[in-house]
Order: structure tokens, then C-alpha cells, then sequence
């Protein structure tokens, strides 16, 4: 028999700009850690196979799925959710903006995932065409839209730049 | 200017797109638990032991509860006799995932480790996955007391033999509409509070007080000590309105552990464990001349039920015999339907309910008419249509008389859009070229049946009533607050009602606020489904609006000493006619509606408030006509769709953005069923689609861009006139794919293949098609056995 492992560590990461230290059990998910922790409630949970992308954060800039990712693996990263997403429209960023405009969004459900989604892509591809976007998009489910508007939703932001 | 009909962004936008909108499974009170269940590893079996010790040892483990902890309580509400659900499987588990036991624990991690140390042993029965299996002569029963698999047949009055004697032709399908899960995002998931005032239960559900009514009766509590709050919803198509045994346990494991208890079901348990939709089996004949008309169709149904008939379940067949003949003027019509249990997770409404599956079955049959009479589709649709003149319109069904349409204006804009005539063309030539993909094209002109509904409809669902309610309440400001009994996951009612109170009131959109899914606030309700958010709630919210200007118009001209005939109301104020400057503002008279020294003697103080129950007459039919275009790769069998055009009759449209986007969706979930998404269970009953790896919901790189059109005929049996959209898509896009595909691989003698087609099925039909040589028009059909010898 081994030792027990490990349970409960204490990590730090930034989130949103802000730090965020927690001792925690090991095995705990970063979707939980944002959630549970952070009690930041917009990254949402929708399958538990890292199929749906409604868990999705920028960890350093980088959209991943916060379902698919520990706590611990992130010690010391910059984490950016969908309550540190804001710009110049009223509050909102651009991609927020654009689907508000393009009703981009019906229950809103798997809205912050695909607003990180989006957001991520458009900070490497600054004007994708429908093919791009929707390729891009391709690990985030949405059940209600049928993905045309969010398409044109991510066109609109890629045509009025924060 | 009016807003109805004008595209007015939603008011919902802003919270839900900066993370704050309040999902159930946001919600955490302090010292709230989580529960977590214990569900079947087995398809069909008897219970023989619950070896619970090892979970209750465990840290953090509150408590484990079995169906003996719930002797003093009923099954689930709805059931038949015989066939009832229990809310833990008691000796019994009639399904992969049916919750056989529940912990409680300090959190959702340990109580995943305490199910996972709860040992269950079964003796394993046979099971049954498919009607065929569970009505074969010594098929395994599902409820030996019931005495057979068949819960209920209603038999066909008219064989309708003599009728297709006399007709030149007949033809035959055997359809099968195969089981589809809805997949709202967010899965099930509900917060139970009992406290010493009573229990506050949270739930992601499509009627709040629906929910309180079976729940307070099942608790044998007072309603007025029941409070269900549906907060934002993350989608539903049908699937949260079904009585899941996790919302009744709930607030009894709130009561025994003294603490909140929360649920929250990941992805794999909620494809076993809420309900699946579809799933009929469907042999439809049709007699027709040479000409293409069609003079007598036979559809006859059976609906796999799941394990349980759920009462919604029990309907869906229903509904299809009434859609059987869709649009078209058929003079002999024939139902016949029967429900089947199987061991498979219960079956209920999805998006379309019984719709979907009549549309695809006769727009499928009217393709193969088309094709025996040499006769392009179009041109057989057009022969066969109920006329503009000839509503109301009375079909085989007594409750169905459909209401209002212009089918062949719908058509006729379709093939516009689509390009139909030019797209004919291109396919003629390139079917000369065989390095060419196949292009097909195919339609749907499909007719559904909504806004439920006239007294007694929903009632037959379980429901308290077929009525929505509207409350309108003018603040002492002159803003308003629309209560809606119609409680949304996803619509827009915060918007469309909106929209509707303030053309009706003259107070501006931004100053209406609309609220539901609290059973605390909203006085009664219904809920969203069957496609009459707008047609019956909507309705509502216009007729109550309507009466409270007329009181505000009474309190307006006794301060104006004027003659309400002569008030209108614009600019937020009611001014006299022809006296420009006598005025005055919605505030004030609000505010005076409060004051008695103010108000005419026929007042009352708060007499600005009004609340209604809207009752419909009858139902609502929305239709519309679907073009499909597209191109297969003969040497994959993969399907690219080129075109996807949707012209949509819903009456009086509210919000065109919100409308185009409910058909959106719609189609995607119709376009799935068509290409991608099928609930597989193996032969022992296992699902193996039980989780978002092995179901394919489509995501945006497999799904194509719209163009939407649209006709519009009022519906009579409303005051909006409106006729409801929600279903739409799913109704109407199978079966325009689907006739599509088969159009492209006609000229390999393919007469039918069911859904989803892979681009495997087209591979085997096309090669084996090949095998048979048969380069050329043929009508025989594709048997399975056919497509299996080639691999």
C-alpha cells in the first residue's frame, strides 16, 4: 500500500485581476474552483466530457474548457471569466455587444462559454469569415440559436472593434 | 409606433451576457448539501439487496435513503394504474439510470464518492428496448400486473381497404422516428429549502406552478406553504416539464437533514435520466390517382413509451394521428396508435411532441407519390393543398379544425428563395457527370398544432388548466409590472410581453418589467410549452392590458374633466384630441389611481391592476414550407446542405428577431434528427449514447446558414392573432433533409432511408445499389438486409 495521498492543497491564482487563494481538495475542477470558491456563478456547466465548451475561461489569454482542467494546474495563471469580460458598449465588450445585436443568445445558457470562445478567437484572428468563426466555435454547444446569429453575432464584433 | 412586429433587442441580453443571470445550480445557500443517486446499472432486473454501509461511514455523508425510506409517500404523480412510477425503484429497476437509492453529503465531490460506494445487487431480467421486442409473443413484461407491454391501443375505425382499391396506385412506408434526447444545456437541477414556513423549491422547469401543484399534493403540504421558483432557465424543448422523482425527493431530503439540499445532474446521468422524445414506429399508406391527388391515407402508430408512461408521453401519439394528413385535402383519413414500455428511459415531449413525427410521415409519402407519378414534388403538393378559401377546415379529427393558412403562397415563396426551378437544372445536368456530387433537393410543407389550447386540452396532460394568466399592476410612477403565468427558458417573454403591454398601455417598453416562474408573485400559471407562450400567454397579457388603460383612459378624463372618448394616449400621457397642451402624463394618472380623493366615483384606490385568465377557443396551426438543397459525396456518403430555406406562417409575429431565432433553432434540432442525433440502446438495453461524445449534437461547423420567408394568415382563435413558433422548425425541417438525400439518391433506386442518415447509410445504399446495377429511376427500396450485405 502506498501513503494517502494528498488531499487538500492550497493554491493561488489570479482571476479576473484579483487574487484568489483557496485550500482545496486536489482533485477539484477549475469550472468548481471559479464556481464553488470564487463564487463567480456565470462559467456554466453543461456535459461532463469537455463536449459543450459552457465552462469556458481564457486561462492566459487562451480559451479552454474549465471543466477539463484541475485547480492545481492553473497555480499561478491568469484566469479571465465572463464577469471580467467588459468594454465600451455600455459595459459590454464588443463580442458581448454583437450578441445582443444579432440575438445571439436565447436561454443564455451557454452564452459565457461561447462569449469566452469568441472572445478568445478574436484576439488571434481580428476579422474570421464565417467558416473560420464557425470552425472556431466548434467545441461549444448551443441549443437554442441553430448558430446562424452567433455566427453573425462574432461577424458584428470583428466589425466594431472595442 | 407599434412594437409588436418590430425587432426590439431583448431585455434579457445584459444579465445574461455578463454572467449574472441565476441559474439553479448558482444558487447557494449557506450550509446548503448536495444530493447525489444511486441509478441502475441494469436495463431490466429485481433488486435483491442494498449494501448502503460503506457510504454512510464515509466523511461528509449526511445521510442514504432507499425506496423504504418512502413507504408513506405515493409514486409519481400522472401514472396509470399498474404502471406507476415509483420515486426510488422499488424491487424493481425498469431502465439503465433509473434512481434506485439518494445520499446526501456535504458537497457534490463526496457525495459522488458515497453513490460510488453504495453497492446494489440485481438479479438480471430480460429486457426490452424496441416496440418489436416488447410485443413479440414471449417478450418479458414490463408490469406482470398490467398483464402486457401494450399500455393502451386505440384501434382504426376504417381500414380505408375500399377507398385505396379504387385509386390508380398505392403507396407504402415503413417510417421509423428514432428516440432523440432534447439536451437543454443545462441539465436538470433543483434547490430544496424546507424551513419552518415552508418549502421554497428552486427548479430549472417550464411551469413553476405546475411543479407546485404536484409537488405540494405529493407532500400532501398546503400549496400556500409550497413556493416553486423556476429563475433563469437553460433551455427545455419539453424536457422540464416531467415529473423527474429528483424534484419530489428533494425537499423531503431538505425536511430530514434539516438543511438546503441541491441537485444538480451531470451531463451522463441526464441522458439516461430525463425524458427522450420521438421514438414512433410508423406505417403510412396512400392511395392517389395518376395525377398526383391523393384520395386515401392510413397511418398507423406506435409510440415506444420508455419504461414509464409519463403523461405527456401518453399523448404524443395522439397528437401525430390528429397531424396525419398535414396540409393536405384528403378525403379518407385513417388513424390507428398504440403505446408500448419498454426498458429504456421514459419517453416525453420533444420540441414538437407528436408533431414532428406526422409531418415527416406524410411529407415523406407525398415525395414517393410524386415519384411514382413521374410528377415533380412541388407540383404534387400544389395538387393536393387545402386552399386558401376553404377554412376553417375540418379534418378526420373531430378536435381539429385547423384554423387559417396560405399554404401554396407559402410553397410558392419557398421555391422562390431556394431558386428551385434553376437548381432543377443544374441537378438534370449534373446527374450526366458521375464525378459530380449528387444534388438533391427536397421540401416540406408541414402544418403543426399549437397554442394550446381550448379548456381540457392540457387538463388531459396533467395540468390544472388550459388558460394562461396575465396580471398587469401600474406602479404608483405610472411603470408597470407584467406578471406572466407563462414562465420562459429562453423565449424572450421579457421582451415580446413587453412589447405587447406597452402598445396596448402607451407606457414605454423600458418602463415594463415582466415577471414570472415564482409561484409567491405570479398568481397562477401553466407554463411554456406546446408552442403558446405568445398565442395564449401573450394573448393574455394584450386582453388585461387593454382593460387597465380602459380604466386609467376613466381616471385620465376626470382629471382632464374630457370625455374618455376623446383621450389618446401617446408620449407616455394621455392627451384630448384636437386640444394640443391638455394632457396629462401616465405618472400622474398612476399616481391619482391610488389617491381616492382623485378617482371618478366608479373607482376604486389601485383599480390599475387587472388580472386575467386567457381561454382560447381552439387551437392554433402554424405551418409553413421548408426547401432543402443539398450535394453528397457518392464516394463518402457525406451530405453538405447548400440551402436551407424556411418560410414560416405564425400569424401575428411579435418580435421578427425572436421569431427567426426560435425557427433557428428549431430547424438545427430538426436538422439533427435528420443527419446526426439517435438515442442507441445495445441488446441488453445499455445506452451507449450517454454522454455528449457518443450523441451528436451538432455544433455550428455541421450545421448550415438560414434564409428565412414568411406568410403570414392570422389565427382567428386569438386575440394577437398569433400562432405560436416555438415548435416550428423541428416540425418541418426532418423531413425537407430527408426528402432532399433521398431525391440525390434516387437515381440509385434508393425509395427510403430512416434517420440519422449517415453518410455510412448513403455509402451502403449507394453501393449497394451498384452491386444490384441499377443505374437509373427505379422505385424499389433499400431493405436493411440489402445495405448489410455489401459491408
Amino acid at each position: 500500500m502506498t501513503a494517502t495521498p494528498q488531499r487538500h492543497v492550497e493554491i493561488e491564482m489570479s482571476i479576473n485581476g484579483v487574487p484568489a487563494r483557496h485550500r482545496v481538495d486536489v482533485r477539484t475542477l477549475l469550472v468548481h474552483y471559479i464556481r464553488e470558491y470564487e463564487r463567480l456563478t456565470g462559467t456554466h456547466i453543461g456535459c461532463d466530457t469537455s463536449n459543450c465548451g459552457a465552462c469556458t475561461v481564457l486561462v492566459d489569454g487562451e480559451a479552454v474548457k474549465s471543466c477539463t482542467v484541475l485547480a492545481v494546474q492553473v497555480e499561478g495563471r491568469e484566469i479571465t471569466t465572463i464577469e471580467g469580460v467588459s468594454g465600451s458598449f455600455n459595459g459590454l465588450s464588443a463580442v458581448q455587444e454583437g450578441f445582443r445585436q444579432c440575438h445571439g443568445l436565447q436561454c443564455g445558457y451557454c452564452t459565457p462559454g461561447m462569449v469566452m470562445a469568441a472572445t478568445g478567437l478574436l484576439a488571434v484572428d481580428p476579422d474570421p469569415d464565417e467558416a473560420t468563426i464557425r470552425a472556431n466555435l466548434e467545441g461549444n454547444i448551443c441549443r437554442c440559436t441553430g448558430y446562424q446569429m452567433i455566427v453573425e453575432s462574432v461577424r458584428w464584433a470583428a466589425e466594431h472593434p472595442d | 409606433m407599434s412594437l409588436v412586429g418590430a425587432k426590439v433587442l431583448r431585455k434579457e441580453d445584459p444579465r445574461l451576457l455578463t454572467g449574472i443571470g441565476t441559474f439553479v445550480d448558482d444558487l447557494a445557500p449557506p450550509r446548503c448539501a448536495f444530493a447525489s443517486f444511486v441509478t441502475s446499472s441494469e436495463a431490466h432486473a429485481e433488486i435483491v439487496a442494498i449494501d448502503m454501509r460503506a457510504a454512510l461511514a464515509m466523511p461528509g455523508v449526511l445521510g442514504v435513503w432507499t425506496a423504504a425510506d418512502f413507504v408513506d409517500y405515493p409514486d409519481l404523480p400522472g401514472g396509470l394504474p399498474d404502471l406507476e412510477r415509483p420515486v426510488l425503484a422499488r424491487n424493481r429497476v425498469r431502465f439503465v439510470g433509473e434512481p434506485v437509492a439518494v445520499v446526501v453529503a456535504e458537497d457534490r465531490y463526496l457525495a459522488a464518492d458515497a453513490v460510488a460506494a453504495v453497492e446494489v445487487e440485481y438479479r438480471t431480467l430480460e429486457a426490452v428496448t424496441t416496440i418489436e421486442a416488447a410485443t413479440a409473443p414471449d417478450a418479458p413484461e414490463l408490469f406482470e400486473r398490467h398483464g402486457s407491454n401494450v399500455v393502451n391501443v386505440v384501434p382504426m375505425m376504417d381500414d380505408l381497404e375500399r377507398e385505396m382499391q379504387r385509386c390508380d396506385d398505392r403507396a407504402s412506408l415503413h417510417l421509423v422516428n428514432q428516440r432523440c434526447a432534447a439536451v437543454p444545456i443545462e441539465a436538470l437541477a433543483c434547490l430544496a429549502d424546507w424551513g419552518v414556513d415552508g418549502l421554497t423549491l428552486w427548479a430549472t422547469f417550464q411551469a413553476p406552478h405546475h411543479l407546485r401543484n404536484s409537488v405540494a399534493s405529493w407532500l400532501d403540504i398546503a400549496q400556500s406553504q409550497c413556493r416553486v421558483i423556476a429563475p433563469d432557465v437553460g433551455g427545455g424543448f419539453g424536457s422540464k416539464i416531467v415529473w423527474y422523482p429528483e424534484l419530489f425527493l428533494a425537499p423531503l431530503l431538505s425536511k430530514w437533514t434539516r438543511r438546503p439540499v441541491k441537485f444538480a445532474q451531470t451531463r451522463s446521468e441526464a441522458m439516461m435520466q430525463m425524458s427522450h422524445g420521438r421514438d414512433q414506429v410508423h406505417d403510412i399508406e396512400v392511395g392517389f390517382d395518376r395525377t398526383g391527388r391523393i384520395r386515401a391515407l392510413r397511418l398507423v402508430i406506435s409510440q415506444n413509451l420508455g419504461a414509464y408512461p409519463d403523461p405527456t408521453g401518453l399523448g404524443l401519439a395522439t397528437l401525430t394521428s390528429w397531424m396525419a394528413a398535414g396540409c393536405y385535402r384528403i378525403g379518407h383519413v385513417s388513424t390507428s396508435y398504440r403505446n408500448v414500455v419498454t426498458n429504456t428511459t421514459p419517453v416525453a415531449a420533444y420540441r414538437g411532441a407528436g408533431r414532428p413525427e406526422a409531418a415527416y410521415s406524410v411529407e415523406r409519402i407525398v415525395d414517393v407519390v410524386a415519384r411514382r407519378c413521374g410528377i415533380d414534388p412541388a407540383e404534387v403538393r400544389k395538387r393536393n393543398f387545402i386552399g386558401p378559401s376553404q377554412f376553417p377546415y375540418e379534418t378526420h379529427n373531430e378536435a381539429v379544425v385547423y384554423d387559417s393558412g396560405d399554404y401554396p403562397a407559402a410553397l410558392e415563396e419557398c421555391l422562390g428563395l431556394l431558386g428551385y426551378g434553376q437548381r432543377r437544372i443544374e441537378q438534370a445536368d449534373q446527374r450526366n457527370d458521375p464525378d459530380a456530387p449528387l444534388i438533391g433537393l427536397g421540401l416540406s410543407c408541414w402544418l403543426e398544432i399549437a397554442g394550446f389550447g381550448p379548456n381540457g386540452s392540457l387538463e388531459g396532460f396533467g395540468h390544472l388548466a388550459s388558460w394562461e394568466s396575465a396580471q398587469v399592476r401600474i406602479q404608483p410612477d405610472g411603470s408597470a409590472i407584467v406578471f406572466a403565468g407563462s414562465s420562459p427558458h429562453g423565449q424572450g417573454h421579457e421582451t415580446t410581453f413587453a412589447q405587447i403591454a406597452s402598445d396596448e398601455l402607451g407606457i414605454p417598453f423600458d418602463r415594463i418589467q415582466v415577471r414570472f416562474g415564482d409561484t409567491a408573485t405570479v398568481l397562477q400559471g401553466v407554463g411554456t410549452m406546446g408552442s403558446r407562450g405568445v398565442p395564449t400567454g401573450g394573448s393574455a397579457v394584450k386582453v388585461v392590458s387593454g382593460r387597465v388603460l380602459a380604466r386609467a383612459k376613466k381616471i385620465a378624463a376626470h382629471l382632464l374633466e374630457a370625455s374618455e372618448a376623446d383621450l389618446e394616449v401617446n408620449d407616455n400621457a394621455f392627451n384630448v384630441r384636437g386640444s394640443p397642451g391638455k394632457k396629462v402624463s401616465w405618472g400622474d394618472v398612476a399616481w391619482a389611481s391610488y389617491q381616492p380623493l382623485r378617482l371618478p366615483p366608479e373607482l376604486a384606490a389601485g383599480s390599475l391592476e387587472e388580472r386575467l385568465y386567457q381561454e382560447s377557443p381552439n387551437f392554433s396551426y402554424p405551418s409553413g414550407a421548408y426547401g432543402c438543397a443539398v450535394s453528397i459525396d457518392p464516394n463518402t456518403g457525406e451530405v453538405t446542405i447548400d440551402a436551407m430555406v424556411l418560410v414560416d406562417d405564425c400569424g401575428t409575429v411579435i418580435n421578427p428577431l425572436l421569431a427567426e431565432g426560435q425557427v433557428h433553432g428549431g430547424v438545427a434540432q430538426g436538422i439533427a434528427q435528420a443527419l446526426y442525433e439517435s438515442v442507441v440502446y445495445n441488446e441488453l438495453g445499455q445506452p451507449v449514447t450517454a454522454n455528449l461524445l457518443d450523441y451528436l449534437v451538432p455544433s455550428a461547423p455541421d450545421l448550415p446558414g438560414y434564409t428565412a420567408g414568411r406568410v403570414t394568415t392570422l389565427c382567428p382563435n386569438n386575440p394577437l392573432g398569433a400562432k405560436g413558433i416555438g415548435e416550428s422548425g423541428s416540425v418541418g425541417a426532418p423531413a425537407a433533409v430527408v426528402n432532399a438525400i433521398l431525391d440525390a439518391l434516387a437515381p440509385y433506386g434508393v425509395e427510403h432511408l430512416d434517420m440519422p442518415i449517415s453518410p455510412e447509410k448513403i455509402w451502403q445504399a449507394i453501393h449497394a445499389a451498384d452491386r444490384r446495377g441499377v443505374p437509373e429511376m427505379s422505385t424499389e427500396s433499400l431493405s436493411e438486409s440489402d445495405a448489410e450485405v455489401v459491408s
